[in-house]
């Protein structure tokens, strides 16, 4: 995909533009908030990496400038203020994440990931399907090769998660954020427990695993291995 | 707020004693004027009568009882405030302007005080007179006397007008306090409400100045000079610590980004693999301390204080029993969320509050053995609500108790498990910033974490709103 990525740390943009090319994707760059702008407005990006802390222009008047041009482009804010009030506002301004630095490059990865993905013309999807796996969104309930799963409300919430995202990568800091909602580190790996319960529940029995652990990033749900 | 007691401020009690001194200081001084001038006309009186009788006598002696009479008949009539009487000695009257030998008996010394009947424009009327009775030879009795009955009059008038003017006195002085209390209290008020925001966090406010140039003023004037100094440090304090996370940030960032990177180029599961892969775990470990230090830091410095909303202490303990319950079924600990019918909502910051418990109940699966039991609960206390995370594992020592919510505290018996050192140091930093305590009680045997908050709503439980958290709990709250 093309990435915008706009951050004055001249350090952190070079590995941050290097470990990006090295994942695939084709990498623009600017040191500072106008060029930034400028760059955001003038050639479409399926996603912006935005450092809050900008010279020139702040990221997140950039941010609200861009959104002022009708541009939709997502927009994901590095920053290295970690306060919840500073990521409560980065979001009001218009971002679709935040990551706090210093960030897991594979973190930063499957959140771009997301993001992406959370594009597409998103119809109102009733039923999702990973394989044989089913689930229904509007009844609330999981099938696997046409028998029943029972699940508690949390282990639907984290299955519909990872489903939505299929064969993309989901860190455990977005199972927090995004099933739990909560925003801190739980020092221990509750998030751990609770996918092996579910990877119990949906994968034990079965001959192909559909609920895979990615070693040093987090983990991701897909058919055939 | 409490409405201050207007008897009871430090303005009131000093006018209070101050009118009580100055009424006693001028009950004094007007008592001994006036004692001292009645005494000084009494003895003028005395004097008088006295020379008037030695006069008489001397006219008895020389005259006889002939003579005193044609005296003292034509001393009777000349209608002044004198007063004459003799007698013989079976009191009946021989000459004199009163009718009756008074029915007083004298003192020691002869002088005698009565009253007497006086026609005044043909109406009789009861008067006092003072005098001097003095025994004549052959029996014969004599009084000379002077009307004192204005004088007497005067001095009764005087002293009611004394009390009632001390009375007076007193009320108006009250009166004043009361008026000069409630004037002091409202400009103390002030001070206090300002001083109460700003121990809530809110250094920005200062004390409003009169203008009058006056003792709260100055007061006013040093305090706000002094949060001045206070928010200039704190400020600098703060940027301090946000220049250094943010310096140390950037690097750690570039260290975990450089080690990512090197990883990618080698054949996964090669030795220099799995080496980078340990380096950036330790690299996590550092980057976590960090994080939770800095948390620490701006959770005592008050800056997240902004994200202060209406919360619900149930939610958060359900919310964090359903996350840490499979971890502690995992270790087969006996795991139980018990929340009363009443729920407690309280002003806080949702975040740091949930991570406060969170701490508590991982520490409690922590360090509690398998077969063990650990309950969280929310309990109604006399001063508000609580949050109360009880184990039976090993607890901590009483004398060990003050000392673990330091930083970088870890027991000797805790020191092979994992963990930052700093769990512990943030509870008690979120329980400082929300007013709350953070005790650690015997739950014999174990440990009894208490999360104690002051201010609550108590709400009936089918009140509150769902818990479900289909929607982000974004609450900007000023």
């Amino acid at each position: 995909m093309r990435i915008l990525v706009i951050e004055d740390d001249i350090e952190a943009q070079r590995y941050l533009v290097k470990g990006l090319k090295e994942a695939g994707h084709v990498v623009d760059e600017a040191g500072d908030g106008d060029t930034g702008l400028t760059l955001a407005l003038s050639r479409p990006y399926d996603v912006a990496i935005v450092d809050r802390m900008l010279p020139k222009l702040d990221g997140i008047k950039l941010v609200g400038a861009m959104r002022d041009e009708r541009n939709m482009t997502p927009v994901l804010f590095l920053s290295a203020l970690s306060d919840v009030d500073d990521r409560i506002k980065g979001l009001r301004a218009g971002g679709d994440d935040y990551l706090t630095k210093p960030y897991a490059f594979a973190e930063l990865l499957a959140r771009l990931d997301a993001l992406v993905r959370r594009r597409d013309p998103g119809t109102v999807k009733t039923k999702v399907a990973v394989g044989d796996l089913e689930l229904d969104l509007l009844s609330r309930t999981a099938k696997r090769s046409g028998s029943a799963i029972e699940l508690q409300p949390r282990e639907f919430r984290l299955l519909e998660y990872l489903m939505r995202h299929a064969g993309q990568i989901v860190t455990r800091t977005m199972l927090l954020e995004n099933v739990w909602e909560y925003h801190f580190d739980p020092q221990t790996n509750v998030i751990d427990v609770h996918i092996s319960r579910l990877r119990a529940k949906i994968d034990k029995g079965f001959e192909a695993p559909l609920l895979h652990t990615v070693r040093g990033a987090g983990y991701m749900i897909r058919a055939h291995a | 707020m409490r409405t201050p007691d207007v008897f009871r401020t430090q303005a009131f009690r000093i006018i209070a004693i101050y009118l009580a001194i100055f009424a006693l200081s001028a009950l004094a001084l007007v008592g001994f004027v006036y004692w001292n001038t009645a005494l000084v006309m009494d003895r003028q009186n005395d004097e008088t009568i006295e020379a008037e009788i030695t006069g008489l006598v001397e006219q008895y002696q020389r005259q006889g009882l002939p003579g005193l009479t044609d005296v003292i008949i034509g001393r009777s009539v000349r209608g002044d405030q004198g007063l004459y009487l003799l007698a013989n000695n079976d009191r009946r009257v021989i000459a004199g302007n009163l009718d009756t030998w008074p029915q007083v008996q004298p003192a020691e010394n002869g002088l005698v005080e009565f009253a007497y009947e006086r026609r005044i424009g043909g109406k009789p009327e009861l008067r006092r007179a003072r005098g001097r009775t003095f025994a004549l030879t052959q029996g014969f009795l004599l009084l000379v006397a002077r009307d004192v009955h204005e004088r007497r009059e005067l001095e009764a008038l005087f002293t009611t007008m004394l009390f009632w003017g001390a009375g007076l006195m007193i009320v108006l002085g009250l009166a004043g306090g009361v008026i000069v209390s409630r004037n002091f209290l409202a400009r103390l008020d002030v001070i206090n409400r300002t001083s109460r925001q700003i121990m809530h966090g809110d250094l920005s406010h200062r004390v409003p100045v009169s203008g009058a140039g006056d003792e709260f003023d100055d007061l006013s004037g040093h305090l706000n000079r002094m949060l001045d100094r206070i928010e200039r440090l704190l400020h600098g304090m703060r940027e301090v610590s946000d220049n250094v996370a943010h310096d140390l940030r950037s690097p750690l960032n570039r260290l975990r980004n450089r080690l990512e990177l090197a990883a990618m180029r080698q054949p996964a599961d090669s030795e220099t693999a799995r080496d980078i892969e340990a380096a950036v775990q330790e690299t996590d470990r550092l980057i976590a301390t960090f994080n939770a230090l800095l948390l620490i830091a701006e959770t005592e410095a008050g800056s997240v204080r902004e994200s202060m909303e209406s919360l619900s202490l149930d939610d958060v303990i359900e919310g964090v029993g359903e996350l840490y319950g499979p971890l502690a079924d995992e270790k087969r600990l006996h795991f139980s969320v018990e929340v009363p019918a009443a729920s407690a909502v309280i002003r806080g910051n949702r975040n740091l509050i949930t991570q406060a418990l969170a701490n508590l109940v991982d520490n409690a699966i922590k360090y509690t053995p398998s077969g063990g039991s650990v309950v969280v609960s929310l309990e109604h206390g006399p001063t508000g609500p609580a949050l109360v995370v009880a184990d039976d594992g090993p607890g901590i020592p009483p004398e060990e108790r003050a000392r673990v919510t330091d930083r970088f505290v870890r027991l000797e018996s805790s020191r092979h498990t994992p963990g930052t050192g700093l769990g512990l140091s943030l509870v008690a930093a979120v329980a400082r910033m929300h007013d709350a305590e953070l005790a650690l009680e015997d739950n014999r045997p174990g440990l009894r974490a208490v999360l104690r908050f002051r201010k609550s709503e108590i709400v009936p439980r089918t009140a509150k709103a769902m818990p479900a958290r289909a929607e982000p709990r974004v609450e900007e709250v000023h």
